[in-house]
């Protein structure tokens, strides 16, 4: 009995820390992020019910079939009617949830991307991030490993030879408006990174040797913290950047402060 | 018991020196207890790396002067550094896995058991069992070496994904000669894990008594079976992935290392190879071997579970169909841990729904747990504790699979403590029920003597407790976006609220590590004092029980068992006793 009592104790207390959202989901920030939520919420409940249906019933087998005096076990193989119900319900019910959800990593990342999309290069390092703006000309210019200098201030190695070059801006944080498709193309110099920023609900390795575009909107204005999520070395806990979201007039005004500077 | 001399019997004695009965023995039994004793060693290692590493995550900067006396270099005046941190997690997370995970439920207790529950009088290649122990002990030693060489021990994490692994000491500490002797540890256990495979899959298909069909094999078998045969095609591929990180450490090879790469401003002459291969080939090995860690814990469990309800296992044949489901179903799964690496994202949706295929014989198990308890008389010992809380802790690790199963979901939880919750709960913790699950039922077998079950109850009611208020919580850090592998959350604002929920979790992880020693004192206090064990104490079906404890060399005396039915006749209406033994030919259990 005190077996049952403490598992069912578990299930109360852990329902309790799901269902009270104590440590949660920061507010969502992006316009994919709230299907993803959703689906988050959905996958929670059916979880949550085969979890504790599960437990319940372990505990009460446990308390209703101790054994005792006079008790005898019920003598039976199993039931292969009672096989063929679980087998192809949790099939169904594993299945319905899953296949729908698929549709919000379609979304993500096998949709085309926008034409308007401002394009926004990362470059991951250990232990920084380079945020690099094509600027007017729409383009970014060459890149050369050899010209890379982080002392000298040139960490992508731009070679300013190419005109297309001349009007990149590398900064070390990124702001994007409010509204508009992004996309960011990521890249890595030296070991694998992931480029994270949680309100966003945007996550992506940064792989060495491949670009690797993602897309998102923004939907909410606010200062919000990149931090790394792959294991990138001694300095991955401190690698951080910000990622300010604007209005489009103050994106702009960003944007121009920026290259002035 | 039944017995019958057959033609090929031939008994055989027990060698007589000490060097070759106990240290290079062939004997499967003492080759099991060397197996287990080395995961023993290895659990202690891992669980002090894991006491370090909550120490820093909810502590960090605080000055611990005995860790500055203990290590000078890792913790220089009492505070431990990033790099120390990082070296604690590698080795604690590849020591677990690889040392404990792999090695006890299948090396030892597999070695131990499987020939007698098949009535064999030892494995099939009883010289490449012995030399399946002594290569996983070579590669203890090189691992443990780690430790002591310049720079420490590798801080890349136990999936050593390249360049960070590939790079040398350039791309950061401990990644110099500490990761060469990570890769070649690693190397080398899978040769003997791959001996060790090949002895285990012979000997269950030529060695199994007469009438013991493969539909009367105990679980525990078919567990021990199936993980054998994904040992077989999973370590021959982490082998081949190893030999190609050392080629590109050594030989200056490009297989995992693109080119044009710059670290710390420095170019580094390689070119045109892959980060993603490694990923590809270390899952290809690393989502079966979750199932090599759990599998045999599963049948440990069901065959303890029927002991213990005194019913047979509640649908037997569903029961072992979904171990080769499961086992088969492995082998195309691993791309979940791949989602956001950069491969196509077409691939996702694929190894999204195999992963789903997976959890449909998982659920099945867990039914028929409970349908072997429903109905049953169940007898509380420790060792049925243990079975009954990996059950528990099957369910609890198992459902969270299914956020990260779905790209989307693992979209917003990849690298998060949520992945940490799941995977500690599932392959961590429910194969460590299993293992002591194991450990209390067949104490008395390998030793002659009882582990003392009062002791064992309060070291279980402590572990069972304290490990959900550890991993549980984890996911809820994860929910709010704590990332893995961080040495110290001092650097971002996002972390701050999360704080106080890690000084839970280190707390409840020293309660539950420091009743660990209660274990240690009962394993060693009863294998000189323990109470005599009797033939059969748990009266149970299965052939283990019914030769001495512990057998004698051969097992059997020269005398093979015959088996007459399938593995767990208990409460059989009509019979003398609440068991009828595999090996009695009467139906009602009569032994005359």
């Amino acid at each position: 009995m005190i077996l049952a009592v403490t598992i069912w104790l578990i299930t109360i207390v852990s329902t309790v820390l799901m269902v009270g959202k104590y440590w949660w989901f920061p507010e969502v920030a992006s316009a994919h992020g709230g299907d993803l939520d959703r689906q988050f919420m959905l996958t929670l409940v059916v979880t949550g019910v085969v979890f504790i249906l599960a437990q319940v019933g372990l505990g009460y087998a446990v308390a209703r079939y101790r054994d005792g005096a006079g008790k005898v076990a019920n003598y039976t193989h199993g039931s292969e009617k009672l096989e063929v119900i679980w087998t192809v319900a949790t099939t169904v019910v594993f299945f319905a949830m899953v296949i729908p959800g698929q549709s919000i990593w379609a979304d993500l990342y096998l949709a085309e991307t926008p034409e308007d999309a401002l394009r926004i290069e990362v470059t991951g390092q250990q232990f920084a991030w380079n945020i690099r703006y094509p600027g007017p000309d729409g383009e970014f210019g060459r890149l050369a490993p050899d010209l890379i200098d982080d002392e000298g201030g040139n960490p992508l190695g731009l070679d300013l030879s190419d005109t297309a070059a001349q009007d990149d801006l590398v900064l070390p944080i990124m702001a994007i408006p409010l509204g508009k498709p992004i996309e960011l193309l990521l890249r890595s110099k030296d070991v694998t990174h992931a480029f994270s920023v949680r309100e966003l609900r945007v996550k992506q390795d940064l792989v060495p040797g491949l670009l690797i575009p993602i897309q998102f909107t923004a939907t909410r204005t606010g200062r919000f913290e990149i931090a790394c999520a792959e294991l990138c070395g001694l300095q991955h806990y401190n690698m951080r950047s910000f990622l300010e979201v604007l209005s489009e007039a103050d994106f702009a005004q960003w944007l121009k402060d920026q290259a002035e500077e | 018991m039944a017995e019958e001399v057959q033609t090929h019997a031939a008994h055989h004695e027990a060698p007589s020196g000490w060097v070759r009965k106990y240290v290079f023995s062939t004997d499967h039994k003492v080759i099991g207890i060397q197996y287990y004793m080395l995961a023993l060693f290895s659990v202690l290692v891992g669980v002090g790396l894991s006491v370090l590493i909550r120490l820093n995550l909810a502590w960090p900067g605080t000055e611990i002067s005995i860790l500055g006396t203990l290590f000078p270099e890792g913790a220089p005046g009492g505070i431990m550094t990033p790099e120390f941190y990082l070296a604690m997690l590698t080795m604690h997370g590849t020591i677990m896995v690889f040392f404990v995970l792999t090695t006890a439920p299948q090396g030892g207790f597999g070695n131990y058991f499987l020939p007698i529950q098949i009535g064999a009088d030892d494995m099939a290649f009883p010289i490449l069992n012995m030399l399946s122990f002594w290569v996983t002990f070579l590669a203890l030693a090189v691992i443990m070496a780690a430790f002591f060489v310049e720079g420490g021990a590798p801080i890349s994490g136990w999936t050593a994904y390249p360049p960070l692994s590939a790079l040398g000491e350039i791309a950061g500490p401990g990644l110099g000669t500490g990761q060469s002797l990570w890769v070649v540890s690693i190397a080398l256990f899978c040769v003997a894990s791959l001996l060790g495979a090949l002895n285990f899959i012979t000997t269950t298909i030529d060695m199994r008594a007469k009438g013991l069909t493969m539909m009367r094999l105990p679980l525990t078998v078919w567990g021990w079976f199936v993980t054998a045969i994904l040992g077989l095609l999973a370590f021959g591929v982490l082998l081949s992935a190893g030999v190609l990180l050392l080629l590109d450490r050594w030989a200056g090879t490009s297989f995992f290392i693109p080119g044009g790469l710059v670290v710390s401003d420095q170019a580094i002459d390689h070119t045109g190879g892959s980060p993603l291969l490694w990923q590809h080939l270390f899952w290809f090995f690393g989502h079966p071997e979750v199932y090599i860690a759990i599998l045999p814990g599963m049948g440990a469990v069901s065959h303890i579970l029927a002991t213990f309800a005194r019913k047979p296992v509640f649908g037997y044949n569903a029961m072992a169909f979904a171990i080769i489901a499961i086992g088969a179903v492995s082998f195309i799964v691993w791309g979940h841990h791949m989602f956001l690496s950069g491969m196509s994202p077409y691939t996702a949706i694929v190894f999204s729904l195999t992963t789903t295929a997976v959890a449909v014989p998982s659920a099945i198990k867990t039914f028929n747990w409970l349908g072997t308890l429903w109905g049953g008389r169940i007898q509380l010992t420790t060792a049925m504790l243990y079975a009954l809380g990996f059950v528990s802790l099957f369910v609890s690790g198992g459902v969270t699979g299914l956020f990260l199963n779905q790209p989307a979901v693992d979209v917003y939880l990849h690298d998060t403590y949520f992945v940490v919750g799941h995977f500690h709960m599932i392959m961590g913790v429910a194969a460590i029920f299993g293992i002591f699950a194991a450990t209390y039922y067949w104490f008395s077998k390998m030793f002659g003597r009882h582990l003392n079950e009062f002791w064992g109850k309060v070291h279980f009611w402590i572990t069972f407790v304290g490990v959900y208020c550890i991993f549980m919580p984890m996911h809820n850090l994860g929910i709010g976006g704590q990332p893995r592998r961080y040495a110290e959350l001092t650097a971002f604002d996002f972390l701050q609220p999360l704080v106080s929920l890690q000084q839970f979790i280190s707390i409840a992880a020293f309660i539950t590590a420091a009743a660990q020693i209660i274990f240690v004192a009962n394993f060693v206090y009863s294998l000189f004092k323990g109470r005599v064990a009797e033939m059969n104490p748990w009266r149970a079906t299965t052939i283990e029980w019914e030769v001495p404890s512990p057998p004698p060399h051969d097992n059997f005396g020269g005398k093979f068992p015959v088996v007459y039915r399938g593995p767990y006749e208990y409460s059989v209406p009509g019979a003398e006793e609440d068991f009828v033994p595999q090996t009695a030919p009467d139906a009602r259990g009569s032994t005359g």
